[in-house]
């Protein structure tokens, strides 16, 4: 059994040490909104916060995760109005939407250090994200204006 | 009031309207309590199949197109609010189930595709909600005593002016069911409209921003096992031998299966079935495919399009033109649409009944294959569809559905299939590969003929037979000539090269291609002839293209033509027709060493009367970024007929410090709407390709740019 706290909820799970943080997250837990999509650290849709910073869930190992706090988009903010999702919302960046969970966890990563990102900023902390219905001017534009709700 | 209230209206109406509505009774189908959450039960009166009127004063909207990000989940409904009178915080939606009722009247089932959701369902959407708004009138009248022409309706309520009484929609539902259903219904002048040209809150907008959506890959189902499918290394390979010793001893492993497509393991979650896969001793029989090498596959192509193919359209007579001959020969690779939300979906295979949940395109089909696998009757398969993270053509194939019904079959339990992104890259419908030669005659500035030979495999063959007529496929020759330019003399042939390798539509399916080779030629065409690539377009266009005329010389505006805002840039220019919108678009780009900066699109497009704005620039936006990812890196090829890329490291895709600013210009219009999901991408890459050519003489005429600028 591994002792995991996610959202601030303690969890116990039946976990192999190298089994991905993503599939407790999402088989065990039942918290869905973090998405797998690559598998292989390259798309970001599987992001989530360890103690703060953002990692890519599907190749962080349940172990790691132990004795840290992990996030997920559903714990992001409990109303569920972050700012950055605030800002979401207002700017309609979402198109399927699939990888938007992982944006915004990386988005709420990088204002949580970078309260006023410019462009080379948000471009270095959000290219590990991909958006395949190519939100990428919005979601940039949302970063921007979360950065003014904060 | 009775809240539980359940009164079946039938009939139907058409009249006056270019399609019928089924009015049959709605039948609400079970939902499972974690898929999506089913709104209030409160219907009240449902006029017909695609609106149920709620004593709380909400409309029900049942959705027959799937939301893959294009809009629909919020255009839709939007038509049926505006008929209705009713303010857009009423409106809910739930999608449509998988039945004859629910099928769009021109594909005559249950499919997602072709940028056609919005045209087709718009004056049926509307003429739902204008029945349902006839019947609340005729409700308020009778109670009221007042003819129904002197009652008006506004913000989900009836006003009789005259006695100044007013009655909500949610107080007249019961009575409304009770009236009939009117055979004809008057739509609303567009002067009236209140909401269509406007842009509401998305509908999943919020769901979308919290994590809360319920895509395919979210589904669960109680007693819901896990699989992930091993198969086949090339196309048509079939199973040999198992060895599922080890994969049976991996921890959470339940059992093997052999399908169709390969051999599931099936897990207690993902991961292990993920885990099983990896350790399963596998041998293959190849199949007829083992031989497949991309450099081959371009030389055959390449003589085929020169050397055979039939006449896919002509006029004039190309041999007898005169001028000066140019020729030039177009290659692009096959492209695997990558979705952010690999394949997947969920069955629950029982003796007498099969429910499936799905993230598709087809569920007609999906259902159509599911009740093939089970032999049960259509009244036992249920088809529920949810959303997609992303479509783009490939979730027009069903096999994902075919992997998880299969599967429940055997093991007798709920199962969910989920692919590996290894999965989705090397067993897509692949957007076909292309070899175009293009010849023109240019005498003086006039091009005098036009000659366009593809050979590309066939989707349509596959996909829908009836339309593969004499040896054509009429998407693979879509837009090869287009139709605004005012050719005296032109030809297009089509061979239809098959070397096995499965084939599907893609977003601007025939378009994303073809355009690329036509404006790029007809920009080649410019240069010969010394003329400035605009100028050449606008003299060349027939007189019938206004609005592409239109578009252009907007778009040129917009973008101040020929004066880049970055110092030592280039402006390259490009036109096209998607499902009868249009798209000029100007692309600004620079060249350091072998790479391509695009720092801006600028884009004039006309899809007709704008139903939500915001979600056409969006859109546009998407398409455009769609199409730079399709051009700049993106291929996929084959050696010894296995794929040889795997996942997003060696299948890249534009991220975002590579994507451009967008300006997007919306052409004010009221022709009828037209698609606007895949018009932006077929006119970037020959912009980009424009601009590359003016920066450094050299003409790209293979995609992606990382091997045409090689």
């Amino acid at each position: 059994m591994k002792s995991l706290t996610i959202n601030g909820v303690a969890h116990d799970v039946d976990a192999p040490d190298e089994m991905p943080l993503l599939w407790v997250i999402r088989d065990m837990v039942g918290l869905t909104g973090t998405k797998f999509g690559c598998g292989v650290r390259q798309c970001g849709a599987c992001t989530v916060h360890l103690d703060g910073e953002a990692v890519r869930s599907c190749t962080t190992s349940v172990a790691q995760a132990a004795g840290k706090k992990v996030t997920t988009i559903e714990g992001l903010a409990g109303d569920g109005n972050h700012p950055v999702q605030r800002a979401w919302i207002e700017q309609a960046v979402p198109q399927c939407g699939y990888c938007q969970s992982g944006q915004i966890m990386s988005a709420a990563a990088l204002l949580s250090k970078t309260p006023k990102p410019g462009d080379p900023e948000i471009d270095a902390a959000m290219s590990g994200n991909i958006c395949r219905c190519g939100c990428y001017v919005r979601i940039k534009s949302a970063i921007k204006r979360a950065a003014e709700l904060a | 009031m009775r809240r539980d209230a359940f009164l079946t209206v039938t009939g139907s109406f058409g009249a006056g309207l270019a399609l019928a509505v089924a009015g049959c009774a709605p039948r609400r189908t079970a939902t499972v309590p974690d898929y999506q959450p089913s709104p209030e039960p409160s219907v009240t009166f449902a006029p017909n199949a695609w609106v149920h009127l709620r004593t709380d004063g909400t409309a029900l909207v049942m959705l027959n197109k799937s939301e893959m990000g294009q809009g629909v989940y919020t255009g839709l409904p939007m038509l049926v609010a505006e008929e209705l009178d009713l303010p857009w915080e009423r409106i809910r939606v739930e999608m449509a189930p998988a039945e004859e009722r629910y099928a769009d009247p021109v594909f005559k089932d249950m499919t997602t595709g072709g940028s056609t959701s919005l045209a087709v369902m718009y004056p049926l959407l509307r003429g739902a909600g204008a029945a349902a708004r006839a019947m609340l009138v005729a409700a308020a009248a009778k109670r009221w005593g007042v003819p129904a022409a002197e009652c008006t309706t506004k913000d989900g309520a009836v006003h009789h002016a005259a006695s100044n009484r007013t009655l909500s929609y949610g107080d007249l539902a019961v009575e409304a069911g009770t009236m009939p259903v009117p055979k004809q219904v008057a739509l609303k002048e567009p002067g009236r409209f209140f909401l269509i040209g406007t842009s509401p809150k998305r509908l999943d907008v919020e769901a979308k921003s919290r994590g809360t959506a319920q895509y395919g890959i979210d589904v669960s189902v109680p007693g819901m096992v896990f699989a992930n499918v091993l198969k086949a290394p090339t196309f048509g390979g079939t199973v040999a031998s198992v060895d599922d010793g080890a994969a049976r001893q991996v921890a959470g492993v339940l059992d093997v299966v052999k399908i169709s497509s390969g051999v599931a393991v099936v897990a207690s979650n993902t991961w292990a079935a993920m885990q099983g896969r990896d350790k399963l001793g596998v041998t293959w029989h190849d199949g007829p495919n083992a031989h497949i090498n991309t450099p081959q596959l371009f030389a055959d192509a390449e003589k085929a399009a020169r050397t055979s193919g039939v006449v896919a359209g002509k006029h004039g007579d190309v041999d007898r033109a005169a001028g000066r001959t140019l020729e030039a020969v177009y290659k692009g690779p096959f492209l695997a649409h990558a979705a952010m939300e690999p394949m997947n979906a969920t069955a629950d295979v029982r003796a007498d009944a099969c429910e499936v949940w799905a993230p598709t395109q087809v569920q007609t089909r999906s259902k159509t294959a599911a009740m093939k696998i089970t032999g049960l009757p259509a009244e036992k398969v249920n088809v529920h569809t949810t959303f997609m993270g992303g479509g783009f053509g490939r979730r027009l194939d069903e096999d994902y559905v075919v992997d998880a019904v299969e599967i429940s079959k055997a093991v007798k339990k709920p199962v969910k299939v989920t692919w590996r992104r290894e999965d989705d890259i090397k067993n897509d419908f692949y957007r076909p590969m292309s070899v175009n030669v293009v010849r023109a005659k240019l005498a003086g500035n006039k091009i005098t003929a036009w000659e366009h030979r593809v050979a590309s495999p066939s989707i349509v063959k596959r996909w829908l037979p009836p339309m593969f007529k004499n040896g054509v496929d009429f998407a693979a020759v879509d837009q090869v000539t287009p139709e605004a330019y005012a050719f005296a003399n032109a030809r297009t042939t089509y061979a239809d090269f098959d070397p096995g390798v499965p084939v599907g539509f893609m977003r601007a399916p025939g378009a994303n291609w073809n355009t690329f080779v036509t404006e790029s030629f007809v920009d080649e065409l410019a240069h010969a002839a010394g003329q400035d690539p605009l100028a050449f377009r606008l003299a060349l266009l027939s007189p019938k293209a206004t609005r592409e005329r239109a578009a252009l010389e907007q778009v040129a505006k917009a973008a101040n033509w020929g004066h880049p805002r970055t110092p030592g840039a280039a402006h390259g220019i490009a036109l096209t027709n998607w499902g009868g919108s249009i798209a000029a678009l100007v692309a600004e780009v620079s060249v350091k060493g072998k790479d391509i900066v695009v720092h801006r699109a600028t884009v004039a497009a006309d899809c007709g009367v704008v139903v939500h704005p915001d979600i056409v620039v969006a859109q546009l936006q998407g398409a455009i970024m769609y199409g730079i990812a399709m051009a700049m890196t993106a291929k996929i090829t084959l050696t010894n007929g296995r794929i040889d890329q795997s996942n997003f490291y060696d299948y890249t895709v534009l991220r975002m410090a590579n994507a451009p600013a967008v300006d997007v210009h919306v052409i004010k219009s009221t022709e009828k709407p037209t698609g606007v999901g895949e018009l932006g991408t077929p006119p970037i890459a020959p912009a980009i390709a424009n601009a590359v050519f003016k920066l450094t003489g050299k003409r790209v005429r293979q995609l992606p740019f990382s091997d045409g600028l090689a």
